[in-house]
């Protein structure tokens, strides 16, 4: 079995948006769920969020950022060509209903799951309002499809290159002040940006959601290896999330753990580099 | 009378023959098969002391009572051929079995040989046959005419393998759903290399498959489709999801970097390859490596761990030798290779540092007092008695309970506090109509030939089912 791919563009430096066939994860695609895929025998199986679907054509889209040997591996793979596994949709969707007022916020690849997330939400009748963000303007992604599918959208660069000179919390922040009745916050990003943006919100009377990112092999419950700690109990990321109530979340152990392998990839992909330019690949 | 070594002898040898190995030396440096199996003047030289007893107590202690003393009879004339098809009118998964089974407390428990001396080597004389069979080709029988039921299997361990290969032999079309990328459940991977060559596995599904069964890997019922999306696509449908779920000890710790539920380091070695660097999937390489658990789970994971290069491996449980549940084989292995067995001993507490890596376990010495519910004694802390292991990595294997999964999106299907599947012990069925269930989803953690006889009592309820519709 194997999954072909039908489109595949580079949308910023070393971000990758692919569209997939595979009717039946697109079939049963929620917000919020993910996929795991492997490209070939010998590789990790990784998982990716679900950026978007159609269940009428069938295709699943990912989008993702080259960090390692896998997913630069994946950059390096076209249209036409196929993917050995590609299971799905992993996790428990979103609760998605009408509440009013949601603020959606999208760092770096972050924005990519916060996309199906805005449609969705809008879909539900709710207020979307999107606040996206990234190192620079070049490094942004999916502006115009975030425009289409919130009733307002924010931009923030850490360089002032676009929008906002700042952090994409900077704007939260200014958002929850200004009064508004928000009732809830989705955060969805980089640990480290998910955690301040916690901070920053817990004063206010808001639910806080944030989609966690632990390391994952099988995506059903079966290892352990996405274990996290919310409000002191041990659950699985794969399972029981990947969202979960932010203010309850132990993020310096979820950062922790995702630096295991750190010593391991670097390793790996100075390997791999070098062996790219042997023309190995 | 008995012929040994073409002398006549009264007695019948005590002893069994040896089974050829490779020496503990070599082998925890490889994931190599340890055991080499017989060569034909082996299997012909134990073969020959079966007594044929009039009514075979072996027979009884095999869970899917393969013809034992018929098929070695078979073997005795080295009618090689004529045993292995005698094994498998009851047993799909020899050379799986001939392996894994843990013989000494099922078939070879009870036969009349043991009393005296060494029971017959049941397994190992059916792994042989197995592993014949297997070099000359496995023949594929005749499969009936279509009946037009579709049935569905989900999950592709022992139990739903013998269900899809019970059910194609009757002429019903099946399709298994696999979550993972690969067929074979724990075969595929729990059980490592070296007791289990994944060769193996792959060819029985390839049998499987040529029954005309099909395979939908990377598919997760409950997630892609429910249960009862498959109720109104099949006629029958078989459960065999297996008890995936890894139990923690819900100790301080627990969630330091090195510490591995058993099932995540086992498939990173087994299935995702790990030990090989030309695979990409990684796993910590310890030097101090800790396991905690008794059981086969817990032999698994401490010898992958010495093969992955660890100095010390040691196995923390907490009642003694003679209560542990692994396979009496395992045990004898792993001491031979050197694990380090900690009886007695509990883990309270796992340490770590700063950078939140496991440093050391903290144990307390167990004594045995009174009988539990399990019939075996319970142990009880001794107050005081605590003491750390170093350890840079730390794997438990204390059990492991049904995967929820299955049940989202599913009306009516009854399960007990422990969350596995109720189902009738002799068809299986469950409290849902047409859906039945077997092996560990219904039992919790047991047997790969315990999940292949439900699998087999199983698909003979549905066809009756499927007669009836
Ligand atoms: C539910 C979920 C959804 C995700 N969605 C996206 C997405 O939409 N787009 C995207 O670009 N990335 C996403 N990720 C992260 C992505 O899975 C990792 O970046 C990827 O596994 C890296 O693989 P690699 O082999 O290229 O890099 P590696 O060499 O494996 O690692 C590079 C870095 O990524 C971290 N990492 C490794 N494996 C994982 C893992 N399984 N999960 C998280 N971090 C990991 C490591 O700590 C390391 O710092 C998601 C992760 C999860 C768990
Ligand atoms: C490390 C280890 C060593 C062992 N050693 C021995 C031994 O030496 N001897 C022995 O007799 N027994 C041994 N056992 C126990 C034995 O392997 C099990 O009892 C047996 O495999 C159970 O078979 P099963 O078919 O019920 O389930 P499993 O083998 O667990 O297979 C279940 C399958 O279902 C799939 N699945 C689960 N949920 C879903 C879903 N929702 N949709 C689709 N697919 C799904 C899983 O991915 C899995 O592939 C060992 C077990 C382990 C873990
Ligand atoms: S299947 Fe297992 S229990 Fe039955 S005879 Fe063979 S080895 Fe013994
Ligand atoms: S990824 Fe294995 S349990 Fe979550």
């Amino acid at each position: 079995m194997a999954y072909k791919i039908l489109e595949k563009e580079e949308i910023a430096p070393s971000v990758h948006r692919m569209v997939i066939d595979a009717p039946d994860v697109a079939k049963a695609a929620k917000a919020g769920q993910f996929i795991i895929l492997r490209i070939n025998e010998k590789g990790e199986r990784v998982p990716l969020t679900i950026a978007d679907f159609e269940k009428e054509n069938g295709t699943v889209t990912v989008i993702f950022q080259e960090m390692g040997k896998t997913t630069k591996q994946l950059a390096k793979l076209s249209a036409g060509e196929f993917l050995e596994d590609f299971v799905g949709p992993l996790g428990t969707p979103s609760d998605v209903e009408k509440l009013g007022t949601v603020i959606l916020v999208g760092g770096g690849v972050g924005v990519a799951p916060a996309y199906p997330q805005a449609k969705a939400y809008s879909k539900a009748g709710n207020k979307v309002i999107s606040i996206i963000g990234a190192r620079n303007k070049d490094l942004l992604i999916l502006e115009d499809e975030m425009k289409n599918a919130s009733s307002e959208l924010y931009i923030a660069t850490d360089d002032g290159s676009k929008g906002h000179h700042g952090f994409v919390t900077d704007i939260m922040k200014q958002i929850l002040d200004s009064g508004e009745k928000v009732a809830r916050v989705v955060i969805i990003g980089p640990p480290i940006m998910m955690k301040v943006g916690t901070g920053v919100a817990s004063p206010y009377d808001v639910e806080i959601l944030v989609s966690l990112n632990s390391i994952m092999v099988d995506g059903t419950g079966m290892c352990g290896g996405c274990r996290v700690t919310v409000d002191g109990k041990t659950r699985f990321t794969c399972v029981d999330g990947p969202e979960f109530d932010a203010r309850k979340v132990d993020f310096v152990e979820l950062m922790n753990r995702l630096a295991m392998y750190r010593g391991e990839e670097t390793k790996a992909v100075e390997k791999y580099d070098e062996e790219c330019r042997c023309g190995l690949h | 009378m008995q012929e040994l070594n073409g002398e006549k002898t009264s007695k019948v040898k005590k002893e069994r023959t040896p089974m050829p190995e490779q020496p503990a030396e070599e082998r925890k440096k490889n994931f190599n098969e340890v055991a080499l199996g017989y060569a034909k003047e082996d299997a012909l030289a134990e073969a020959s002391r079966c007594l044929s007893c009039k009514e075979p107590k072996c027979v009884e202690g095999c869970p899917v009572n393969v013809d034992i003393p018929g098929f070695i009879k078979l073997v005795c004339e080295e009618d090689f051929s004529g045993a292995i098809e005698k094994i498998k009118g009851t047993n799909t998964l020899p050379a799986i079995c001939g392996r894994v089974c843990p013989q000494e407390t099922q078939c070879e428990a009870l036969c009349v040989l043991g009393k005296k001396g060494q029971p017959v080597a049941i397994g190992r004389l059916e792994r042989f046959c197995a592993d014949y069979e297997r070099k000359q080709g496995v023949k594929v029988p005749e499969i009936p005419e279509p009946t037009g039921k579709k049935v569905a299997v989900v999950g592709s361990g022992p139990a739903g393998l013998t269900a899809a290969a019970d059910l194609a032999k009757l002429g019903h079309k099946v399709t298994v759903f696999e979550s993972l990328h690969k067929a074979g459940g724990v075969l595929s991977y729990g059980i490592p290399e070296f007791r289990l060559p994944k060769e193996i596995v792959r060819q029985e599904v390839e049998y499987i498959e040529q029954l005309g069964v099909e395979f939908k890997p990377n598919y997760i019922i409950g997630r892609i489709k429910t249960l009862d999306e498959l109720c109104d696509e099949f006629d029958a449908i078989f459960l065999g999801t297996g008890a995936g779920l890894p139990s923690f000890m819900g100790i301080p710790g627990e969630n330091f970097n090195g510490v591995y539920s058993a099932n995540e380091f086992l498939t990173r070695v087994n299935l995702m390859k790990a030990y090989d660097s030309e695979y990409d999937t990684r796993v910590r390489l310890g030097k101090h490596v800790v396991v905690v658990g008794g059981g086969n789970v817990a032999m698994d994971a401490a010898r992958s761990a010495l093969r992955l290069g660890a100095d010390e491996v040691s196995i923390v449980y907490r009642r003694g030798e003679d209560e542990m549940p692994a396979r009496r084989e395992e045990i004898e292995h792993a001491k031979e290779e050197g694990i380090t067995f900690r009886l007695l001993t509990n883990p309270v507490r796992i340490l770590g540092d700063e950078k939140f890596n496991v440093t050391a376990v903290e144990c307390i010495k167990m004594e045995l007092g009174e009988p539990d519910k399990s019939g075996r004694r319970s142990p009880v802390p001794v107050e005081g008695s605590e003491f750390t292991i170093p350890a840079d990595v730390v794997v438990i294997a204390i059990g492991t309970s049904p995967n929820p999964m299955i049940f989202k999106g599913s009306e009516g299907l009854d399960q007990n506090k422990r969350g596995t599947v109720i189902a009738d012990e002799e068809t299986g069925a469950t409290s849902k109509c047409g859906v039945f269930a077997g092996g560990d989803v219904v039992t919790g953690a047991a047997t790969v030939i315990s999940a292949m006889g439900a699998g087999k009592k199983a698909a003979k309820a549905i066809d009756e089912y499927l007669k009836e519709q």
